[in-house]
């Protein structure tokens, strides 16, 4: 392992919350434009992490309170250094390895979980709702997505994203036009992981108090939103590495991952927020069907 | 040197974040509260301020109080505040909060909330209006840029004289000395 990867190992999570972060205020600013209204600066989501850093915290609920987000953070760093950010010359995969893929799926898992046990420790009802909302839905989004990357590898005979990666080599070999079906279905499942509107049911701020982070403030919170951030951009990378050939520079990364930012931002916009049992059949009907349909079609 | 240097920039940082996120959590048991919805949606958009509204008092940093407290929602509020983050502010919002206003006479309504909570800045007028919450918000930037929204500090260290007063009106306190 050379100077350069060390480096990169260090400064990828600062510049993926910070990529995250920002489109989260991009996506804050759209909904505000789209209501008519003005809008918060686009950069409000970095500066509202900046201040709950900066707040002083005094809770305490016990250990798992206290070690929640930073094992859900340690879970979200990890995942990024599996996940390939740049491909071609000057490539940035950190930690590749064949079967990389099958390890994504499980370590995703990883922040979720953590979370559910700190709200589970600080005995606030709102958390414990939301816990087990967000667990169940995870069960929802969960089948598609694991039958779409099924679908991948069976197709692609690899369980490595950077074989996945490099048999996407031009344009019409994109995975969105060579297994359109297992597409529908992952793009269901990110609707689902993005926690936008129709979807947000394990935070509803407006009924359960925003869910598991109701007990989080200052620097927890913080912790939790960074992560959040972070998360959302490792999401937004392994798609794009899965589905649009990966990308050689960091011009052409952004460009792709706002493009997939823009899919849950602007379904939700316009809908509605589902009831738990809704968002469980929908996942549980449509995408899956697809994902399996795919599934067959490659199978013969 | 080289240590009060660091310290400096941390507090120009701080402050800046402080002051352009202000998370509020909109105590709507007065009437007041019927102007939170315009200042916030489409028509005054508080959000350009980077004012947004939070769900728990866990991750608020300012107390709006809208109108009146009884002396039964006034325990309520106390315990609010005291869960709330430090730093935290506290605005009074309408007549009722500054010297009781139309209810200067009740029986169960408290006059001066600044008795019994540090009230860092009160918007007059019975009701004010979402431009005149919005000034308020941007005065209280203002304070908080100038460092002088010490409410916190202040609560903090006068919190025998807070909790006194607080016991004279509520009669059955049956809560921890301090509600963490």
């Amino acid at each position: 392992m050379d100077i350069l990867s060390i480096i990169w190992i260090i400064v990828m999570p600062f510049i993926g919350s910070l990529v995250g972060l920002t489109y989260m205020g991009i996506g804050r600013k759209i909904i505000a434009r789209v209501q008519h209204r003005y809008g918060p600066p686009i950069f409000q989501n970095v500066v509202d992490v900046i201040k709950l850093y900066s707040k002083r915290s005094a809770i305490t609920h016990g250990v798992m309170f206290h070690l929640a987000p930073n094992i859900a953070i340690t879970g979200t760093i990890s995942t990024l250094m599996f996940v390939p950010v740049l491909v071609g010359e000057n490539a940035i995969s950190l930690f590749s390895f064949q079967g990389d893929l099958i390890l994504i799926l499980y370590i995703m898992v990883f922040g979720c979980l953590a979370m559910a046990l700190g709200a589970g420790q600080s005995g606030n009802p709102n958390s414990a709702i939301g816990v087990s909302r967000g667990l169940t839905q995870m069960f929802g989004y969960e089948i598609p997505f694991v039958i779409a990357l099924v679908t991948l590898m069976v197709q692609n005979e690899t369980t490595s994203v950077q074989n996945i990666i490099a048999a996407q080599d031009s344009f019409m070999h994109w995975n969105i036009f060579q297994s359109p079906f297992a597409f529908v279905a992952a793009m269901f499942a990110f609707l689902g992981m993005m926690g936008n509107k129709p979807f947000d049911v394990p935070f509803a701020p407006a009924e359960i108090a925003s869910g598991p982070p109701s007990e989080f403030g200052g620097k927890y919170l913080a912790l939790m939103q960074t992560n959040r951030g972070m998360f959302a951009f490792v999401k937004l990378v392994l798609y794009v590495d899965l589905f649009l050939g990966g990308a050689t520079n960091f011009a052409i990364l952004l460009v792709k991952t706002f493009a997939f930012y823009l899919i849950p931002l602007f379904v939700g916009i316009v809908n509605p927020r589902f009831r738990t049992e809704q968002a469980m059949t929908f996942f549980w009907k449509w995408p899956t069907a697809i994902g399996l349909a795919g599934f067959l079609l490659v199978l013969l | 040197m080289k240590e009060d240097w660091g310290k400096e920039a941390g507090n120009i940082i701080s402050k800046w974040a402080r002051k352009h996120s202000l998370w509020v959590l909109a105590y709507g048991t007065g009437c007041g509260a019927i102007e939170i919805p315009p200042t916030m949606t489409s028509r005054y958009d508080a959000e350009r301020f980077g004012i947004t509204g939070s769900a728990t008092p866990r991750q608020a940093d300012v107390l709006l109080i809208t109108g009146y407290l009884a002396v039964k929602t006034l325990k309520r509020v106390i315990r609010t505040y005291e869960q709330m983050q430090s730093p935290k502010y506290v605005m009074g919002f309408g007549s009722c909060t500054i010297n009781g206003g139309m209810y200067w006479d009740s029986y169960n309504t408290i006059k001066r909330l600044d008795d019994y909570l540090p009230v860092d800045i009160f918007i007059n007028g019975c009701m004010p209006r979402p431009e005149a919450v919005i000034d308020g918000f941007i005065e209280l930037q203002k304070l908080i840029d100038a460092g002088t929204a010490q409410g916190w500090v202040k609560y903090k260290e006068n919190l025998d004289t807070y909790r006194a007063n607080q016991k004279k009106v509520i009669t059955n306190w049956k809560m921890p000395d301090y509600n963490w």
